[in-house]
């Protein structure tokens, strides 16, 4: 049987990730075709609830991305990101909730190639964990 | 800067020893209104009161071991828009007193005027047993200091009590305190601020002598809560692992929001899960179903608590509103707590400790938790 290629939402910040994004694109570099990209104004947009939201509804995986610490547009968005995913990300794992499913990066304008390769590294990482049926499907859920 | 100063109690009548003192609080103008917990006519409850009449007192039933409210929100209330010219002085506990401090930092209320008078809790009963054990004809309040007294802890108090680390009042102006001491001959008042110096310095009460007993019994009675909390976590810990348990564990929620609603740092004015995200029409709730085989109605239950619990975690002081409100008797507080401790033990925030310490979602520092976002 054909393995289920997995479903991974990135939410990418608009002025370094998403950006890295285009340049990965422009600099004609392979990447998995398995991420949907939502483009965000800030890492630090991204509520915690979008990701449940996401993993409920039966995506796969997660990718956050932001611009590196110190390069924030907002000058400290993504600070203040990394200390909400730092609490969501042990929410995760108190729960039980497979850590690899969730996935919170650094990514600039520049970094094209990175962008490339982290998807890459992502998308074989879920696949690892299978299709994320255990957290939609279930008795009463 | 503190003063300890005993009050004598007679014939071993605790509450009116208290009383007398919030009675000549308000004769002597000190403060110009009282929050207390007065005893309802049908003497099954207490209820908050502001009082400003000092005849209005006599049925203030300040140790009575209930939490009908978390009073924070009720300071919240009452100060959010500003707080009165006058002062007004608030009977709280510690687990009140630390939601109010939370939501100070949040701009839901204002300390002005305010004088925090903080009492000794070793744990309240459930309204629902509160009123059991009065209409059994026994006075709840006896059974506290009788159990206290003999050392035990009595099994009827609420879960949240039974491992709650914070049985002293901090950050209160005066402390009235009963653990550790003789209360049976004297309870012990405490001023901890200039404001509560002033107030204890208009009467003239005899110095307390017995603090150093009073200390080490809070020490030895802490280490049992600490134990007894650390038991739990590792139980819940189990209970809750796994998507399944989870969900199975917040599946009997009807999403009422009453967790919510009585819960005193849950501070939104308009809650996200009650705004239209969550409303569609019956084609969406149809696709639902045949996509999954089946949904649990009312949606998005375990979807709500966990974005309050993401939400709230670095503010949770485990005063365990949440699982009293809750109509079908989930046992939120486990959860919420050992989460809260968790993520609080990440930043090593302490809820409630200090007012000048920021929250730790508002602020950052750039050299901290350098590996997220590097595996």
């Amino acid at each position: 049987m054909k393995v289920k290629e997995p479903k991974i939402v990135a939410f990418l910040c608009n002025w370094c990730s998403y950006a890295g994004a285009d340049l990965a694109g422009v600099s004609r570099i392979q990447y998995p075709p398995n991420i949907r990209v939502i483009r965000v104004p800030c890492s630090s947009r991204v509520n915690p609830l979008f990701i449940l939201k996401a993993l409920q509804e039966g995506v796969d995986g997660v990718l956050v991305a932001g611009c590196h610490p110190g390069d924030c547009h907002y000058i400290s968005g993504n600070y203040l990101a990394r200390r909400k995913f730092t609490i969501f990300k042990n929410l995760l794992d108190y729960l039980g909730i497979e850590k690899d499913r969730v996935h919170f990066t650094w990514i600039s304008a520049a970094e094209g190639a990175r962008f490339a390769e982290i998807v890459k590294e992502v998308t074989e990482r879920v696949k690892k964990l299978g299709p994320v049926k255990r957290l939609v499907k279930n008795r009463s859920a | 800067m503190s003063k300890h100063l005993k009050v004598e109690v007679k014939n071993g009548k605790i509450k009116e020893a208290i009383n007398f003192f919030l009675i000549e609080l308000l004769k002597k103008n000190l403060v110009s209104a009282l929050l207390v917990p007065r005893e309802l006519p049908s003497k099954d409850n207490v209820v908050q009161s502001l009082v400003s009449q000092p005849d209005e007192l006599k049925n203030a039933d300040v140790f009575a071991p209930v939490l009908p409210v978390n009073s924070a929100r009720i300071i919240s209330e009452m100060t959010r828009l500003g707080s009165g010219k006058a002062s007004v002085g608030a009977i709280l506990r510690s687990c009140e007193i630390r939601a109010l401090i939370e939501l100070v930092k949040l701009k839901q209320a204002s300390l002005d005027n305010l004088l925090i008078i903080g009492i000794d809790c070793p744990g309240t009963y459930s309204v629902k047993d509160y009123k059991a054990l009065c209409q059994q004809g026994i006075y709840p309040e006896d059974e506290l200091f009788k159990n206290l007294k003999k050392g035990m802890e009595d099994v009827r108090i609420r879960e949240a009590c039974k491992v709650c680390e914070y049985p002293v009042p901090s950050n209160s102006d005066l402390t009235f305190g009963f653990l550790g001491v003789d209360f049976e001959k004297n309870i012990f008042f405490q001023a901890n601020t200039s404001k509560g110096e002033k107030i204890l310095d208009r009467f003239s009460y005899l110095e307390f002598d017995g603090l150093k007993i009073r200390e080490e019994f809070i020490f030895k009675y802490l280490k049992q809560k600490i134990k007894k909390r650390d038991e739990l976590f590792a139980l819940t810990q189990k209970e809750v692992k796994g998507w399944e348990n989870l969900i199975s564990f917040f599946s009997a929620c009807i999403n009422c929001h009453n967790c919510m609603k009585v819960c005193p740092v849950c501070y939104c004015r308009e809650c996200f899960f009650e705004s239209a995200c969550f409303e569609f029409n019956g084609d969406k709730y149809l696709n639902w179903a045949k996509k999954k085989g089946s949904i649990k109605m009312p949606k998005d239950t375990a979807l709500f608590h966990l974005g309050r619990m993401a939400h709230m975690a670095t503010s949770c002081v485990g005063c365990g509103a949440c699982e009293e409100a809750c109509p079908n008797n989930i046992p939120l507080l486990k959860v919420f707590k050992t989460v809260a401790h968790n993520v609080q033990e990440i930043f090593q925030y302490v809820p409630g400790k200090k007012l000048q310490e920021p929250l730790p979602l508002t602020t950052f520092k750039e050299d901290e938790l350098q590996r997220v976002g590097e595996d």
